[in-house]
């Protein structure tokens, strides 16, 4: 039951999903559905969906049945114990019962055979006798003629009596002859009616000399009833030399009755065979399947983490075997996993006192620096030189310090959320201020879009500050001052912020790898703040830590876009970003879009959840025409990110707004691979779609 | 402005730097480098102010912390190598007003120990109403129906910030700025933590606080009154 046991659920018919479509398959899975229970039963019904209907109808009933049947071992084994002691008890009560019927049948018809001899012998004498005296009868007799009448019944009457109702004699007329007159009819002793003797029979008598048999019923004509009988017959002619057939007729009551009794007895007995084998399979399986399962839910604990679980050994037979291997695997695991646990505690705890140790010499260090510092203007240059350079690497010392254990502390699983309802454009906006003299430096501007509205959210606001701070610093760093744009947006139980940039942007592959700690996007370029390398990783921790999402997109040369997703409250799971991963803005939508297509398979990281804000998805273009915009069309529409949905010309727009329209549509359809479906799709697909519209 | 500095550390050239920095503010600063001997050291020197490292040998620093806390309102600020919230939390409750994080500047830290000195300077006659309470401001007094409330400098503080503006809510960055002096944002632990402490004197019952409201999702304000 591999693909066939994940039959619908009942209540739900939704199984043609799941089928395979080709026919290899269908052939294949319809001959195993056969092989594991009836075809009719598994739905394997390929006619008209009327059958099909029934079949689902008769299934589903049965199939809490079905599941049990392939869950449960003991009933499987009790089960096929059952039908095969089944089996064999009704074989070997048909041969008892054939023998036991051949042997009291044997000498019953022997007797009776001789008894039917001697009878259609005295008959034959009889018939001889009164032939002879006919002849005489004249001399010897005064009746005449000899009444064949009489004779008949007399011959009955006397072949009878000496049966003592044993048997029963009836005489017939030959088949092809006359028997309506009184001579030739039926007679018979003890009320036995003529239909008692099969008419084949008496085809066969007629045409053959010697005695023939069968068995029959034999009926009474006071309504006795009928009894199974034996009847033998013979061919004989009366004294006047008509032909006319005596048949013996013994019945078989005695022997029915015993074979009645003996088959009762049988049947009982095979009923209570069947039944204590059952029983017996029962508690034979159950001795080995309870071990068995004992087992499975120790191994289940097991894996849920209870590495203390053990299964309970007594004896020493195989099962027992089983539990002490069982037992110790278990052992095993729990002290190799310990051992793992204890070393990795000791390295994070190593880290941790080695940050902590190293904070009050650093601390005094860091004064005298600063002490010198700030006295620098009384020292040469060099050693003025020398003393601003102490203190900026302690600076970035400092932090690399602070940033290692922040690390450990995830490592060691002891960071804790404090969550509370916080309004993140208060947080984005203190991130922002204090990313200003930074971003002045750079000559870049730092625009906030989508606060319209509060954005707000259970979240710890230190981490999201740390996240956003680092997030904002970063792309007003690789930003080469162009624009940064931070977006805010909630919608559908998450809320998410979104950080734009349009400078060198990363490489295919690098948006998963920029999260690895010390990892740097290129080596050879100059770093001004000089960051630890950490900034990135520990904010992946800290999304993580809530429950959210932290993930990067960009392309090279188009810049990057960061996007934080957290859920609205902290024990919600994400379902979706209001934000999409892929800015519209980003070259390949551009591209698209602009030619009038619509998006294929790149608009799977649109939005997932409709904008709380049509606003939100109204962006003015990022990046300022600081030079008339038809000229940078003219020179490179792809070299200057952002600014493509702005230089399209005017006649254009009508086109590309439909053909964002298209795109919205599609995006409905889609979804980015690391973003479950929400219901809410088709809506987030119109809500980007009117967004679209501001290709102009 | 001149102020008697007590530092309680055991790392002596940390302590001799502290000094050098504080004496170069214009501070008095005196020493003691053994927690058992700490309270003694208090009793004497009489601070403004406690610099309080939290890991000392003999008494550790939440003890002392408590000491001094049990028979002084004196600002104490800590100074911790442990940042995290357990450890700061304990710190904040033992009684401590506020705390600095190893490794510091020169400048922060003489910037928070001018922000808790600064507190005592200008008291203005001011009467204030938060729920059943009446806050002497002049006379750093808070009572209820007579009953005077002990409070620590910094706990008045708070007190009198929410209620000069009942009208008012208070983020915890903002309180952060007015009672404790900080340009910009710091941890809101300290709030947290203050707030909490806040509650248990003058609260009838903390768990449904009258006085010191929470409004969810913003920060703090005053109890109608």
């Amino acid at each position: 039951m591999s693909r066939d046991s994940a039959a619908p659920a009942p209540g739900r018919p939704g199984i043609r999903s799941g089928r395979p479509v080709g026919p290899q398959a269908r052939r294949g899975s319809v001959l195993r559905r056969f092989l594991d229970g009836g075809l009719l039963l598994q739905g394997g019904v390929k006619g008209s969906p009327v059958l099909r209907l029934f079949a689902r109808w008769v299934r589903r009933p049965l199939l809490p049945a079905m599941r049990l049947w392939r869950r449960n071992i003991q009933l499987k084994i009790v089960v096929t114990t059952l039908l095969m002691s089944l089996g064999v008890v009704l074989l070997l009560g048909i041969v008892v019962i054939g023998s036991v019927r051949n042997g009291l049948l044997d000498a019953k018809v022997k007797a009776s055979q001789s008894q039917a001899e001697g009878g259609f012998r005295a008959a034959k004498d009889k018939a001889d006798t009164a032939a002879a005296g006919a002849r005489d009868g004249a001399t010897a007799d005064s009746r005449a003629p000899l009444n064949t009448n009489n004779w008949m019944s007399e011959l009955v009457t006397q072949l009878s009596s000496g049966g003592q109702s044993a048997f029963d004699v009836v005489t017939l007329s030959p088949p092809g002859a006359d028997s309506s007159d009184s001579v030739r009819g039926p007679r018979a002793s003890g009320g036995v009616l003529d239909p008692s003797v099969p008419d084949d029979l008496r085809e066969r008598v007629d045409q053959m000399t010697g005695a023939s048999q069968e068995y029959t019923r034999i009926v009474y004509e006071d309504g006795k009833g009928s009894q199974p009988g034996l009847v033998i017959g013979k061919q004989l002619t009366d004294p006047k030399g008509n032909a006319y057939q005596l048949y013996y007729l013994f019945p078989l009551t005695q022997e029915e009755k015993s074979l009645g009794l003996v088959k009762g007895t049988l049947a009982t007995a095979g009923l209570f065979v069947v039944v204590l084998l059952g029983a017996i399979a029962w508690l034979v399986v159950r001795q080995v399947v309870t071990p068995v399962r004992m087992a499975a839910g120790v191994a289940e604990r097991l894996s849920a983490g209870r590495l203390q679980e053990r299964m309970k050994v007594t004896g020493e037979d195989d099962i027992a075997r089983l539990g002490e291997a069982f037992n110790k695997m278990a052992q095993n695991l729990h002290t190799k996993i310990q051992q793992l646990e204890d070393l990795s505690r000791m390295q994070r705890r190593f880290v941790s006192d080695v940050s902590h140790e190293l904070r009050t010499p650093l601390t005094t260090v860091r004064m005298a620096a600063d002490v010198i510092h700030d006295a620098r203007v009384d020292f040469d240059p060099v050693t003025a030189r020398s003393a601003e350079l102490l203190a900026d690497q302690l600076d970035r010392f400092e932090s690399l310090l602070s940033d290692l254990l922040e690390i450990s502390r995830f490592d060691a699983g002891a960071a804790a959320l404090e969550a509370e309802p916080i309004d993140l454009r208060e947080v984005v906006r203190r991130v922002v201020g204090g990313a200003a003299p930074l971003a002045e430096h750079k000559g870049t501007h730092v625009r906030i879009i989508g606060d319209q509205q509060p954005v707000v959210a259970e979240a710890d606001a230190r981490r999201v500050e740390r996240v956003l701070r680092n997030l904002v610093v970063n792309a007003v760093e690789h930003g080469e001052g162009k624009d940064v744009v931070v977006r805010l947006a909630a919608a559908g139980g998450a809320v998410a912020v979104a950080v734009r940039d349009y400078g060198v942007g990363l490489k295919p592959g690098e948006a998963t790898r920029v999260f690895s700690r010390f990892w740097r996007a290129d080596p050879a370029r100059a770093r001004t703040t000089g960051g630890t390398g950490l900034g990135l990783s520990i904010a992946l921790e800290d999304a993580r830590l809530h429950g959210g999402w932290l993930q990067a997109w960009g392309e090279p040369g188009g810049g990057s876009q960061f996007r934080l997703t957290l859920p609205r409250t902290a024990d919600e799971p994400l379902r979706g970003s209001p934000i999409p991963l892929e800015p519209e803005d980003s070259r390949r939508n551009r591209g698209l879009s602009e030619a009038g297509l619509p998006l294929g398979g790149g608009a799977g990281k649109l939005a997932t959840v409709p904008a709380q804000t049509a606003g939100t998805s109204r962006v003015p273009s990022p990046v300022p025409a600081k030079e008339p915009a038809a000229s940078r069309y003219a020179v490179d529409p792809a070299a200057l990110p952002g600014s493509g949905a702005r230089v399209v010309a005017r006649g254009e727009a009508a086109a590309s707004a439909a053909a964002s329209a298209a795109r919205g549509e599609d995006a409905g359809a889609m979804d980015a691979p690391d973003e479950r479906s929400g219901p809410a799709d088709a809506a987030g697909g119109r809500g980007e779609g009117s967004g679209g519209g501001r290709a102009r | 402005m001149k102020g008697r500095v007590l530092v309680v550390d055991d790392d002596t050239a940390l302590a001799e730097m502290l000094g050098i920095v504080l004496r170069g503010e214009g501070f008095e600063p005196s020493f003691v480098a053994d927690g058992d001997k700490a309270l003694a050291a208090f009793r004497e020197s009489k601070p403004d102010l406690v610099l309080l490292d939290l890991m000392l040998p003999g008494r550790d620093g939440i003890e002392v912390c408590r000491l001094i806390r049990a028979e002084s309102g004196v600002p104490i600020v800590m100074l911790t190598a442990k940042s995290d919230t357990v450890d700061v939390v304990v710190g904040l409750e033992s009684g401590a007003d506020d705390y600095i994080v190893k490794p510091f500047k020169p400048k922060e830290l003489v910037a928070r120990i001018r922000a808790r000195l600064r507190r005592s300077e200008e008291p203005a006659p001011e009467q204030l109403a938060i729920g059943d309470l009446v806050i002497d401001v002049a006379g750093h007094s808070v009572k209820r129906e007579g009953q005077s409330i002990a409070l620590t400098p910094l706990e008045f503080d708070l007190l009198v910030a929410l209620a000069r503006k009942p009208w008012q809510v208070f983020t915890r960055e903002v309180l952060l700025e007015q009672v404790w002096g900080y340009r910009h944002a710091a941890d809101t632990r300290l709030v947290n933590v203050h707030v909490q402490r806040l509650r248990s004197k003058v609260e009838k019952d903390p768990e449904r606080p009258e006085i010191v409201v929470t409004v969810r999702g913003v920060g703090y304000k005053a109890g109608p009154s």
